[in-house]
């Protein structure tokens, strides 16, 4: 799948959130953006699931553009192209297979979702997941008992029921400590080598975006300012991506999440390998 | 850094007795309205106040008198009017059940954030306002000059009354529903109704619940009340027994007591289901 978003701005009032993006993406890749809070990562991220509206601009998916479909057309875009949320967006008083069928949505009649009427086979499905996940013990219980990560892993089950291209992670661990945050970004990693789906994430900190994305895009005002392999994005770099004066440093954007030894024993555990 | 000036004692002293100048004033007008208003409405009542008010309680009294002189008769009546009770609460859980219904899809449509056209909002908040502020009764009289006396005329203006009543309640608890579950289940390419039923619903059905119970009770008065112009039931029985001199005063007693009992219970019943219900003690 082959997306070229083309100048593509959204204008909220006078301030532009995203300001003429211009970017090509394709393959199976783990592409990262990053960036200051307000410099448009989210807001680009809501266009391409349509989510928001863009001002003007195309995004054209393998030559459609999917900014001007509508309806049926657009829900078929949006089913085949999956979000997670920093807050995981799941229906909190509805259990966690429920909450991973509803992945299907798009795809079954409105009768079968609102009735709960879901087929063995769509279950068993979301079973599967949730036990490739690592989280199939809780399929039974409410969304609202689980901790953040596991939330977070359902909200990705979630996605993968959607069998999606795509997979855009909006902050998926910016509201998890270190240690969820890693199994969660393992999962996702998993997922795009696997599955050979792309993967585009916002992400806060350098060190994740270094350590997991095979590209780096650099938002700024709105604005592409960096877009390169991590080994590229050197401090300098961020520090313009950052818009940072003499005080950046570089710590102040990372968690610890660099300060746990990768693949431990209690992450592969979680992932259920 | 320098302190504000220090404020003149006699600035606030002369504001304060400004206050109670215009607070003084107010109240007198307040007793000069109130007086002057009872004087008007004293004048214009056949009787006068004064002189009926040592009446007021005759008729209650003869009522109790004439109902203790044959209480032997008292369960014999309450046997005879409970079918009239239960077309009653039949009448009210009908309309309750029709007027919820709808007033679900009305909420959801002027409901800010969550309607399906945005622009329609107001239309629909105002269709919820004229079915709230139309009472009952009148709609009942009228349908029940169209179509006959009976339930169904009743039925139609309760379920039009709870509609408007319960839609404005239904669309205030929807308003601090959170949206994020919305946003999850928009971003799979859920459509309307998906998102409404799944994302909404479980968040407001406590407290949607809850409204239609206390709704329910307010029916049950509304219900029997509209028995007074010809919709059955046993408002219908108290009209006719209430009627002066035709010695059925002990129906009325009956009556009374079954509607109190009714009203007891089914308030006990809805607080205990309601209290279970916000708390989240039951499956949404």
């Amino acid at each position: 799948m082959k997306i070229d978003i083309v100048n593509v701005s959204k204008i909220y009032g006078t301030k532009a959130a995203v300001d003429n993006v211009s970017l090509s993406l394709g393959g199976s890749g783990f592409v990262g953006i990053i960036g200051r809070s307000g410099a448009g990562k989210s807001t680009l991220l809501r266009m391409l699931n349509r989510l928001s509206d863009a001002t003007k601009g195309q995004i054209l998916v393998d030559g459609t553009d999917i900014l001007a479909l509508k309806g049926v057309e657009k829900r078929a875009w949006q089913s085949r192209c999956a979000m997670v949320f920093q807050q995981f967006n799941l229906v909190p008083r509805m259990d966690v297979a429920s909450n991973v069928l509803h992945g299907l949505l798009g795809r079954r009649s409105t009768l079968t979702t609102l009735f709960n009427l879901w087929s063995e086979a769509d279950i068993r499905q979301a079973l599967d997941i949730l036990d490739r996940l690592g989280v199939a013990e809780q399929a039974a219980k409410r969304a609202e008992a689980l901790s953040g990560g596991q939330q977070q892993r359902v909200a990705i089950a979630r996605a993968l029921m959607q069998d999606p291209a795509i997979i855009l992670a909006d902050e998926p661990i910016a509201s998890l400590d270190p240690m969820n945050a890693q199994v969660v970004m393992d999962t996702l990693k998993r997922i795009q080598t696997e599955d050979g789906r792309m993967v585009i994430a916002n992400l806060h900190t350098l060190d994740t975006a270094r350590r997991y994305c095979d590209r780096v895009i650099g938002m700024r005002d709105g604005r592409v300012v960096f877009d390169g392999t991590p080994e590229k994005l050197t401090t300098g770099v961020a520090r313009d991506i950052y818009g940072a004066d003499g005080t950046f440093s570089e710590a102040a954007t990372s968690t610890a999440i660099e300060t746990l030894q990768p693949d431990t024993d209690y992450a592969v555990a979680m992932l259920g390998d | 850094m320098s302190l504000a000036p220090h404020p003149d004692p006699a600035d606030y002293l002369a504001m304060v007795r400004r206050k109670r100048l215009y607070g003084g004033v107010l109240l007198v007008l307040f007793v000069v309205l109130m007086v002057s208003g009872f004087r008007v409405a004293d004048a214009r009542n056949a009787g006068g106040f004064f002189d009926g008010l040592h009446r007021v309680l005759d008729f209650p009294a003869e009522i109790f008198t004439e109902a203790f002189a044959n209480w032997q008769n008292l369960p014999g009546l309450f046997v005879q009017f409970i079918p009239s009770l239960i077309e009653t609460l039949n009448i009210a859980a009908v309309s309750t059940m029709f007027g919820a219904l709808l007033a679900m899809v009305l909420a959801f449509l002027s409901t800010r954030g969550l309607a399906l056209w945005p622009r329609m909002t107001p239309v629909f908040r105002r269709m919820m306002d004229i079915m709230r502020a139309v009472p009952e009764i009148v709609i009942a009289l009228v349908l029940i000059f169209l179509l006959g006396g009976g339930p169904v005329p009743a039925m139609i203006a309760i379920a039009f009354h709870t509609t408007g009543a319960l839609g404005k309640l239904f669309s205030e608890a929807a308003e601090n529903a959170d949206l994020k579950p919305v946003e999850g289940l928009a971003s799979t390419g859920a459509g309307w109704i998906q998102r409404m039923w799944l994302g909404i619903l479980p968040q407001v059905a406590p407290n949607w619940s809850s409204y239609a119970l206390l709704r329910f009770e307010i029916n049950i008065r509304a219900s029997a009340i509209l028995g007074f112009v010809g919709s059955g039931g046993i408002g219908y029985d108290l009209k006719t027994a209430l009627q002066w001199g035709q010695g059925k005063y002990d129906q009325v007693v009956a009556i009374f007591a079954l509607l109190l009992l009714t009203i007891i219970v089914v308030d006990h019943f809805s607080d205990r289901a309601r209290a279970r219900l916000v708390k989240g003690g039951l499956e949404a």
